[in-house]
């Protein structure tokens, strides 16, 4: 059990930063997301805790205990790799014990902890067969049986599921789930899909060229992304951005987007007041954009016209692309919606959940 | 798909492979023609071979006189045949044991550990490669004069290591380089040790390389003779069965009953050899250890 501490890290691969000033603490127990798209320097800030990489500069600690000269063996961690690596000429036994045996433990204290770990994992019947006999899903298990047996303070998970299946992502997704509530030990797993971070996640760190954008819980990162990237990084289908101004309107300020504007709500207008006629990227989440034959209640609607481009249905919703005077967004809406191709209709944008970011900056205006 | 249309597809694929099995059916016989001959010839009697061609003791193959395995027994005691096998054992297999043992050490270290001066000596290695063996055989038997290793077991040992090891080195290199990263780190993180990692997942997931690499070493050493013959040479207490059939040659050059039998003698480690050890050059010993 340990907390973990990476205190200014980075890593330089000559002239590209990999990781750039990290500053991370994660509690003990927690279960951490990095997340991020490919080349954002997840796998390496991991890799940099597992000893894997030599860090160029900054400290990372677990527990109490700096651990930038300690070898990978001795820093008390396991990892399961996103290609399994799994030793190809052991037994799935011999490749959840082969770590236990190097460390001197006792055979049959070996054998229990294997056993039950296969019990765990439901692959007490394969413990005879080699890698190279097992399903995908399979041996993604028994990679996780490796790291479990070890009992460490620390769990490194780099992209575990990406190389399983939809269906069997979804089901292995929850049972990590479970995993880490069981065996209360701290998680940290890298993935570049958001969904997962959004569903496992105590917290989620949100990376980008090296550098962290934004660590928060999962619901906090939904509802309040710190920058004009975590808005789109996080969600799906991504925020809609739209460039446009903040104006005096009468009493109140608006959003004006060249071809439409929507008036901010009073109650939130406070953070706005200095950016009067001053660029800025408006979002909303095509979840908040919604037909107004079939409003939700308690939403402070702003209507919008726009043409109707593309529908998707998918049952519990339509997927709708519109586009507004050359601006196109895409709206999650009532599947009970009739819309034609081409048509002109009205949406409302509820402007509760808005979000206004800085033009040149990017970062949200709060 | 009935079973008419089947068999039509089946007869036509047939037909299709027809023209290039009997070519290789024709180069195979071709191939294997003179060593079967002689296989036959080292079972007839001097008179036989002398009067009538090989072929001829086929068309009775069960007529028991015409067999003798007394060329055998010749060649083993009269002709030292027997003590060269013996000799030839000696010299192949640490021949074949030592320079495999360095070449995976040093296949290892070359691919998967950090020391300064590794590319350049590995360059190093790899250019040695293309020095032919002849260069330096002289150097090596005056040193080897020197320091009396000559004639001995041990000094042909080391030539054939030394002469095998670039070789080794740059096929186990390649071999052993381009397993997955990711099980290195994981048996690092598992607590093994850079020896612990060579002999526990580097070794065994080796074995294709280094067997394949072992057969061409064994049948090289096995088959040699210039080498032998300048380090060792032809005493009678030493001399292995190329060198003692080379000397038959010259003795007994008419003698084909015995020649054949030699011949077959010396034929019969390398045939084991490889029909016990092939199946490592078809074997795929990584499947399932990565996603592919």
């Amino acid at each position: 059990m340990a907390s973990v501490t990476y205190d200014h890290v980075y890593k330089r691969f000559g002239d590209v930063v990999a990781v750039n000033d990290l500053q991370i603490e994660i509690k003990d127990k927690e279960f951490l997301v990095l997340v991020g798209p490919s080349g954002c320097g997840k796998s390496t800030a991991l890799r940099l805790l597992a000893g894997l990489e030599s860090i160029s500069d900054g400290e990372i600690s677990i527990g109490d205990r700096v651990v930038n000269d300690v070898a990978p063996k001795d820093r008390d961690i396991a990892m399961v790799f996103q290609s399994y690596a799994l030793y190809p000429h052991m037994s799935v036994y011999d490749n959840m014990a082969f770590g236990l045996k190097l460390r001197g433990m006792p055979k049959d204290e070996i054998k229990r902890r294997v056993e039950e770990a296969g019990d765990v994992l439901g692959i007490e019947a394969l413990l005879d067969r080699k890698p190279r006999q097992l399903s995908g899903g399979q041996r993604q298990r028994v990679a996780l049986g490796r790291a479990i047996v070890r009992e460490p303070n620390v769990f490194l998970l780099d992209e575990p599921l990406s190389n399983l299946d939809a269906k069997l992502r979804v089901q292995t997704r929850a049972e990590i789930s479970k995993l880490h509530k069981r065996l209360q030990t701290t998680f940290i797993y890298v993935t570049h899909d958001q969904v997962e971070a959004m569903t496992m996640a105590d917290r989620i760190a949100v990376m980008k060229d090296g550098i962290l954008q934004q660590l928060d819980t999962p619901q906090n990162l939904y509802d309040h992304p710190a920058n004009r990237f975590v808005a789109g990084f996080i969600g799906s289908p991504s925020m809609n951005f739209f460039d446009a101004h903040v104006r005096q309107n009468g009493g109140g300020i608006k959003v004006d987007a060249g071809s439409f504007s929507v008036d901010i709500p009073q109650s939130q207008a406070g953070p706005y007041q200095g950016y009067v006629d001053k660029a800025v990227v408006f979002g909303v989440r095509p979840e908040d954009i919604h037909n107004p034959d079939f409003p939700p209640p308690n939403i402070t609607p702003a209507p919008v016209s726009a043409k109707v481009e593309v529908t998707e249905l998918m049952g519990n919703e339509i997927f709708a692309y519109f586009n507004n005077g050359g601006h196109s967004f895409v709206g999650r809406v009532d599947p009970r919606s009739q819309y034609g191709l081409d048509q002109d209709v009205q949406v409302v944008f509820n402007m509760d959940n808005m979000h206004v970011f800085d033009k040149d900056t990017e970062q949200a205006i709060r | 798909m009935n079973t008419y249309q089947a068999r039509s597809t089946a007869l036509q694929r047939f037909l299709r492979a027809a023209p290039v099995r009997a070519i290789i059916l024709v180069i195979c016989t071709i191939w294997t023609l003179p060593t079967a001959g002689m296989l036959v010839s080292s079972f007839r009697s001097a008179n036989n071979i002398r009067s009538s061609g090989w072929w001829t003791g086929l068309v009775h193959p069960f007529e028991a006189t015409q067999w003798t395995i007394e060329n055998y027994s010749t060649v083993l005691t009269a002709d030292g045949m027997a003590n060269a096998f013996i000799n030839s054992l000696i010299i192949t297999i640490p021949s074949t044991v030592i320079p495999i043992t360095i070449a995976a050490f040093a296949a290892y270290a070359f691919a998967w550990m950090k020391f300064p001066g590794r590319d350049l000596l590995f360059i190093i290695v790899v250019a040695l490669l293309v020095v032919p063996l002849q260069m330096a055989l002289i150097p090596i038997f005056r040193l080897y004069n020197d320091i009396e290793l000559g004639g001995t077991f041990l000094g042909t040992w080391l030539a054939h290591t030394g002469f095998g090891l670039p070789l080794a080195i740059y096929l186990l290199y390649n071999y052993i380089a381009q397993l997955p990263r990711e099980l290195f780190e994981s048996v690092f993180i598992d607590g093994a040790s850079h020896f612990t990692a060579f002999r526990r997942l580097v070794l065994p997931l080796s074995i294709p390389a280094i067997a394949s690499f072992a057969i061409f070493q064994f049948l090289w050493v096995w088959n040699d003779l210039l080498v032998a013959l300048v380090f060792l040479g032809t005493a009678p207490d030493v001399a292995i069965v190329t060198s003692r059939l080379s000397a038959m040659i010259g003795t007994k050059g008419e003698a084909w009953h015995l020649l054949t039998a030699g011949a077959f003698i010396t034929m019969v480690v390398p045939l084991i050899v490889f029909f016990a050890l092939q199946r490592y050059f078809v074997r795929g010993l990584l499947a399932g250890s990565v996603k592919g």
